[in-house]
């Protein structure tokens, strides 16, 4: 067995907040530095869903569970095509002890050729995460000779998420067909969409399409689907105007359903406001109240901004119990809903499955 | 949906006497419950029979009854209480049965209660094997093959269809599987199965397919009305199926399933929950899972808060007990708040950002009877939880935690038994999972034997393993660094981050634990402490609950507004000779100096306590009790003093290398302390006073006890010093006994010196409980032991206001007391033991801390001694607060033991000076004989009213029984005895059958047992000798068979005034705490 003990306790890698905070670890994966935005998640399963879903695209992810690569990777666990995120931040690393495992993660982040940092204090950077905000950091992995001060530097250079489409990265080129069958016709923007949405979909009846991010809503209507499905994905709302316009057309001319990105941007459709949450949520443990029939789910969550003052046309469905945002609308004359929280799961609790059910529901009317 | 209107009085049953299987978690969970049912309004009633703890705390409930919990004692309470409402979820098995038997006897309907939490049909069909197959079955769950019977022929028909082995044997309605277990082949099989039966409340066992090897996992899930449900904590066990989950030493949360594995397990459990149709509350599911296909059995589920969800709420934080109880009067999850954070909902998933480990703390060293090996029916007594930011790291701190004398996975200089293993014995200890197992594969790891190996023969996880082969291997690079000195920072860090200690260290760099941590200190390198905050800092935790890692950041040292700190010791793990007495010396401590505006700090390790409350101290660090994570703690805390007296021996122990490292120890100084321990300074002390001393000397040797005990003459007692619950303690009467017990105590004793007593025949022994505060001492209780000198005074039935003592005798016991107190200094608690003989009072020993009995005298008397204790100890007199002199009872309290025979088939029950007993009961009435009986029904030995009695006594107490045998005849019972106590009996007149001796022929008593026909069984032998096989056959086949058994004389006499004032009165009445309290004057004079 390799041992390196030596590596784990020189501490050379490390992590440089652009506000000059500097976390400590060693490096495992593709050794190579880079920037990214900070940000924490404090489920206890999941990593391998994480590293692959979109929305995480550009960020450096840090995983408050304690011991990390127990249970290896495979590939049946892949929720979208690659890796997106740009580094993979834990506490301790293990090698894979399960009858699923096809390969260790350490091997899964070096042929998606992402950087690892292991060895840092993750609930210190929680902590810090939490009190200053997701932040831009730069990561230092590689043998190169570097300063702390030099990362700081590049970590306050780096442009950053806000105001960028990363929607427009991660989404498929080409419109393809998820599955051949179903009652449904649905198209899917994919924003960053995560497989098992499409899973989902699919489970439920319907026959499931792919389509770029830009898909003009024309293009889409000639698909003559029975309902349009507005995925998550990475980064800033707003950045994705196109988008929003897109479903402005479509409302009311199919049945719409969106998640998390999808979710704000049919918001912002509506005129709802949206803004960045104080703390973000960033999870897999939070209750998320059915105001409409009190029923509670905990939920998967995923995201920095949320909807806030809805107008007069939406209606709000669900709140997070913590803090009491906005976590679900739907529009009070016209057939279209969306949540913020994430019912396909993958990582986390699948109680609120039965959304896509509704979906199909709404399609059958 | 706030809390239901409909019910005001709830009634909430308890789990009676701490025995393996049910521990203190019940205290914490009933506690809990009281509380929150009390601050919403409702009238709490509450019954238990278990003195010593918290829950039964007259200030908790509206009205407390320490009566035993039994069907016909609940009746009386329900029928003089009327409650709107049982709540039997968090009382253990013990108050579920209980529930069920209520339910069944239609006493419920009578009395038009309700069951809330779970009702009768739900608690049907989790425990119910077959009902609960069906039930799992509708909802598609996979299960072992199996099949229930109630007889052996049902059960050998199934084995048969099974057509594996081997196959496990489960009784249906018992506690930690008791009468359990896993069969090989055919022959054990049948033995098995008709232990099973005998144990079965419904006469019932399950069969089924060995699932051994695969690995086990809980989940911890509560539910409310509306169907809203989370998981409170998922557990992965280490050992995998095959040791029963109490036995196993666990990690939280799941750490080697896919996200998608663990989301099907717990969608599973909480279908299983809606399935059972548990309504509301906490219960937790088993499942096992093959490690080669990941295929998904559930194993079963408790419709109840259980020792798992104890772990599982110290573990995460969410305190499930409180919950249940608000579920359960109506409220739903999104209404309560999680007090950890202040601010979030408790509708939630806790996450965790550390690793859990729980290590099993077992006895065997007790029962050297009994067999060591691990398997479905539970034998450890207590158990210890670590946290730590690694599982390595948590994984040492709980081996070092468990009080056995290690400091962590090995590396500490006590591996020799291990590491001298022939590689025959090492595969067998690997194979056959025992208490030991952890230290064997580190000693497997030490010979080069590899992960794969270790695998074959374990089938603990890889995973683990390779944890352990890391530590293992880890040694060797401390040892590279060659010596203290040339250890260089980054390496110092990182052996602290794997939880190494710094005894540890220094055994493999060959320096001391003192130099290790001062070379710390010159580097800086302390531990931090990290929150216990549910959510994994992705919120602000406003509860001060922490543990220590060797993270890069902490959390900061909470202010505390000019209040002095006062650290409390806790008692670490249950065992035998130090349980739940102790930690509720230490909860009233934490109670009293707080309410007097201290600050408390609680250190302990123990999840099942109610001392690692979050809310019973200000500030909770669930750490190991050793001297360096106890000075971490002091010196980080700044606290002004330490209590070492309320704990037990393990802060005790201590108590010096506290005061060498600068804390300073509050109360009794620990040189005192140790001086009462100081047998020429303790006899010179006795010859000042006046009392008489049983002649005595010490060995350092055990050569030398031969000499020192033909000088003093036989019959002696031989004990190590410094050790509590009798551990080695032996009477001895020849002398070619002596060698062989002596060697033990020598053993045990660890280089301190033996003692060596002249032991008192007949002797009545007295316990007596003492509070001090270094002017004024009050005695809080004398308490006469029924059993004569010689049997442990854990061990034996205790009552008071003793019965048999002259005002003179008294008179003079006080003066002792003030004599003894001043000398030493006492300022606290002071326990003496004495023996009086006649007219003479012997000193047998003063110990200036809490007794075993501080809980049960509170109780009796009505005033807490442990919470004036510490007041004391801050500097507060007596007289300030109300206490000055000893209160006078208008009815005797009776305090009787409950020992754990029934685990541990083929062990004898005989009493001993070694303590042997896990819990005890109390009963209250103002006739003596009734409370004395009462106490043995909640001892578990009921005793009958009729049938047949079975006499065997040795010969010296042959006179004594005639009178007694005479009076069972006049109540009607049938005397069998065997042909020496036979005949005895027959020259005095009284009829009785004869039986022959087991070894000599039938019929004897086995036979009588095997059918049933006999309802008591009165046994004396030698005490201290080895006992005869015979009776010791005799004694673990009644026990089996739950057929109560007395062992002396004076116990026989005792009961059978009771069954006589019983059979008078014609029933038991039942009071409260409360009630009986208000006839008291309360000493305050």
């Amino acid at each position: 067995m390799e041992r390196q003990w030596r590596k784990q306790r020189e501490r050379k890698a490390f992590l440089a907040l652009a506000d000059g905070t500097v976390f400590h670890g060693y490096g495992f994966g593709c050794p190579v530095d880079g920037t990214g935005e900070a940000v924490f998640n404090t489920g206890m399963t999941g990593y391998q869903e994480i590293l692959s879903d979109p929305s995480y695209a550009g960020q450096f992810v840090a995983l408050t569970t304690a011991e990390v690569g127990n249970y290896g990777c495979c590939e049946a666990d892949m929720e979208s095509r690659g890796v997106f995120l740009n580094a993979l931040v834990i506490q301790e690393l293990n090698r894979a002890s399960n009858y699923r495992a096809e390969e260790e993660l350490e091997d899964f982040l070096i042929r998606h050729g992402k950087p690892g940092i292991a060895g840092v204090d993750t609930r210190a950077l929680t902590l810090h995460l939490r009190e200053h905000g997701a932040q831009k950091a730069f990561l230092h992995v590689s043998d190169e000779e570097l300063s702390e001060e030099a990362a700081v530097e590049r970590a306050r250079a780096w442009e950053g998420l806000d105001g960028k489409d990363y929607a427009s990265i991660v989404s498929t080129t080409a419109s393809y067909r998820w599955n051949d069958s179903g009652k449904h016709r649905v198209v899917v923007y994919d924003f960053g969409v995560k497989y098992n949405i499409l899973r989902n979909l699919a489970e439920s009846g319907a026959q499931v399409t792919v389509v770029p991010s830009r898909t003009p809503a024309l293009e889409v209507l000639a698909m003559e689907p029975d309902g349009v499905f507005l995925s998550n994905g990475p980064a800033d709302p707003s950045a994705v105007k196109y988008a929003i316009d897109n479903i402005r057309v479509l409302l009311g001319q199919v049945p719409l359903m969106g998640i998390c990105l999808g979710h704000q941007l049919l918001g912002l459709a509506c005129g709802a406001k949206c803004g960045r949450l104080k703390f973000g949520h960033h999870g897999c443990n939070h209750p998320v109240k059915n105001v409409l029939t009190g029923e509670v789910a905990i939920s998967s969550q995923n995201h920095n901004y949320a909807l806030s003052d809805l107008p007069e046309e939406l209606e709000l469905t669900h709140i997070n119990l913590n803090d009491n945002s906005c976590e679900g609308l739907r529009h009070k004359t016209l057939p279209a809903f969306s949540v913020q929280f994430h019912p396909e799961a993958a990582p986390g609790p699948r109680d609120a499955q039965k959304l896509f059910d509704q979906f199909i529901q709404m399609m059958e009317k | 949906m706030p809390k239901r209107t409909d019910i005001q009085k709830i009634l909430l049953i308890g789990s009676g006497p701490i025995v393996i299987g049910q521990g203190c978690e019940f205290d914490y969970s009933g506690v809990q419950a009281c509380k929150a049912l009390k601050s919403d309004g409702f009238e709490v009633i509450l019954v238990n029979s278990n003195p010593a703890t918290v829950m039964t705390d007259p200030e908790l409930a509206d009205r407390t009854y320490i009566e035993p919990l039994t069907c016909d004692i609940l009746h009386e309470i329900i029928r003089r209480e009327r409650p709107d409402a049982i709540l039997p979820t968090l009382g253990g098995q013990t108050a579920l049965n209980l529930a069920m038997e209520l339910e069944d006897k239609k006493i419920l309907r009578r009395y038009d209660v309700e069951l809330i939490g779970a009702d009768a049909d739900a608690i049907r069909r989790a425990e119910d094997r077959q009902l609960f197959k069906e039930t799992m079955l509708k909802i598609g769950l996979d299960l072992p093959r199996s099949g229930s019977a109630h007889s052996p022929g049902e059960a050998e028909a199934i084995a048969r269809t099974i057509g594996s082995w081997p196959l496990i044997v489960r009784p249906g309605f018992t506690l930690g599987g008791t009468g359990g277990g896993i069969a090989h082949d055919p022959e054990e099989f049948s033995v098995i199965v008709r232990r099973g039966l005998d144990a079965s409340l419904n006469h019932e066992v399950l069969i089924e397919e060995s699932l051994l090897g695969w690995k086990e996992f809980e989940m911890e899930v509560m539910r409310d009305k509306k169907g809203s449900s989370v998981i409170v904590c998922s557990i992965e066990n280490l050992d995998p199926m095959g040791v029963h989950t109490g036995d196993s030493i666990t990690i939280a949360p799941i750490q080697t399933l896919t996200d998608r594995e663990y989301q099907a397990m717990r969608d599973d459990s909480l279908r299983v929950l809606a399935a059972i149709g548990v309504e509301t509350g906490g219960s937790n599911v088993q499942w096992a899972v093959d490690p080669a296909t990941g295929r998904r059995i559930i194993i079963e589920m408790n419709p109840r808060v259980s020792r798992s969800s104890a772990l599982a709420s110290k573990a995460t934080g969410f305190p499930i007990a409180k919950i249940a109880a608000k579920l359960a009067v109506g409220y739903t999850l999104d209404e309560l708040r999680n007090d950890i954070t202040g601010t979030t909902p408790s509708c939630f998933e806790p996450a965790l950002d550390y690793v859990v480990t729980k290590v099993p703390r077992f006895t065997f060293e007790k029962f050297p009877a009994a067999d060591p090996t691990l398997g479905t029916q539970m034998k450890s007594v207590g158990e210890v939880m670590a946290i730590g930011r690694n599982l390595k790291e948590s994984l040492q701190k709980a081996l070092r935690s468990l009080e056995t004398g290690r400091a962590g996975f090995g590396a500490d200089g006590k591996d020799a038994k291990y590491e001298s293993a022939s590689d025959e014995e090492l595969a067998e200890k690997l194979a056959v999972p025992n208490a030991e197992r952890i230290f064997y594969l580190r000693a497997a790891l030490k010979r080069g034997w590899d992960v794969e190996k270790l695998y074959e023969l374990t089938r603990i996880d890889r995973y683990f393993l390779r944890h352990l082969e890391e530590l293992a291997a880890f040694e060797e690079e401390i040892r590279a660094a060659g010596s203290l000195e040339k250890l260089d920072p980054g390496l110092f860090r990182q052996i602290k981050t794997l939880g190494f200690s710094d005894r540890q260290i220094a055994f493999l760099l060959n320096t001391t634990e003192e130099a290790v941590s001062a070379a710390r200190g010159e580097i800086g390198l302390a531990p931090v402490y990290g929150a216990v905050d549910t959510c994994a800092g992705e919120f602000e935790a406003i509860t001060p609950y922490y543990y220590s890692c060797y993270a890069e950041h902490g959390e900061p040292v909470r202010p505390r507004g000019g209040k002095k700190s006062i650290m409390v010791l806790g008692g670490g793990p249950n065992r035998i000779g130090q349980g739940i007495e102790f930690d509720y010396c230490c909860c009233h401590a934490a109670f009293a100096l707080r309410k007097a505006g201290y600050e408390v700090v609680m250190v302990n390790s123990n999840p099942e306590t109610v001392s690692t409350d979050y809310d019973t101290s200000d500030k909770l660090y669930f750490e190991p009790l050793t001297l360096e994570d106890i000075m971490n703690i002091y010196v980080r805390e700044a606290c002004s003093g330490v209590i070492v007296q309320f704990g037990g021996q393990t802060p005790l122990n201590l108590a010096q290398a506290l005061k060498a490292a600068g804390a300073c120890v509050i109360g009794t100084s620990p040189d005192d302390i140790d001086l009462a321990e100081d047998r020429d300074y303790f006899k010179q002390l006795a010859s000042r006073i006046g009392i008489l001393q049983p002649e005595n000397g010490i060995a350092h040797r055990p050569e030398e006890a031969v000499s020192v005990a033909r000088k003093i003459g036989y019959p002696v007692l031989v004990r190590p010093s410094f050790v509590l619950g009798g551990r080695g303690m032996v009477i001895v009467h020849r002398e070619e006994h002596l060698e062989k017990f002596a060697e033990e105590a020598a053993r045990v004793a660890e280089g301190k010196p033996i003692l060596i007593d002249r032991f008192l025949e007949h002797a009545v022994e007295l316990d007596v409980d003492c509070i001090s505060d270094g002017e004024t001492t009050v005695i809080g209780a004398i308490l006469e032991h029924v059993e004569p000198a010689g049997c442990h005074s854990g061990d034996s039935a205790s009552i008071t206001p003793p019965r048999s003592l002259s005002d003179t005798v008294l008179e003079r016991i006080r003066e002792y007391a003030q004599a003894f107190a001043s000398a030493l200094h006492v300022s606290g608690l002071m326990n003496m033991q004495l023996a009086v003989k006649g007219e003479d009072i012997y000193m047998i020993e003063v110990n200036p801390r809490a007794s075993r009995t501080i809980p049960f005298v509170s109780k009796a008397i009505g005033v807490s001694l442990a919470e004036l204790a510490a007041l004391c100890m801050t500097g507060k007199k007596l007289a300030d607060l109300g206490f000055t002199r000893e209160v006078t009872l208008p009815y005797t309290a009776v305090k009787e033991a409950v020992f754990p025979f029934v685990k541990f088939p083929g062990v004898d029950i005989t009493l001993t000076p070694e303590m042997k007993s896990t819990g005890e009961v109390m009963s209250i009435d103002r006739d003596p004989n009734l409370a004395y009986l009462k106490s043995q029904i909640a001892a578990g030995g009921g005793l009958p009213k009729s049938g047949n009695v079975f006499l065997s006594v040795r010969d010296q107490d042959k006179d004594e029984i005639v009178p007694l045998a005479r009076k069972m005849t006049e109540l009607g019972f049938t005397i069998y005895a065997t042909l020496g106590t036979s005949t005895k009996l027959y020259g005095e007149g009284i009829k009785t059958r004869a039986l022959f001796r087991i070894s000599r022929g039938r019929p004897n008593l086995l036979d009588l047992i095997h059918d049933h026909a006999v309802q008591w069984i009165v046994n004396t032998s030698e005490s201290g000798a080895e006992a005869m096989t015979d009776e010791v056959r005799m004694r673990s086949s009644a026990i089996a068979a739950g057929i109560p058994v007395t062992t002396t004389v004076a116990g026989t006499a005792a009961a059978l005034e009771g069954i006589r004032d019983q059979l008078e009165f014609g029933r038991f009445e039942v009071c409260s705490l409360q009630e009986y309290h208000r006839h008291l004057s309360h000493g305050k004079g």
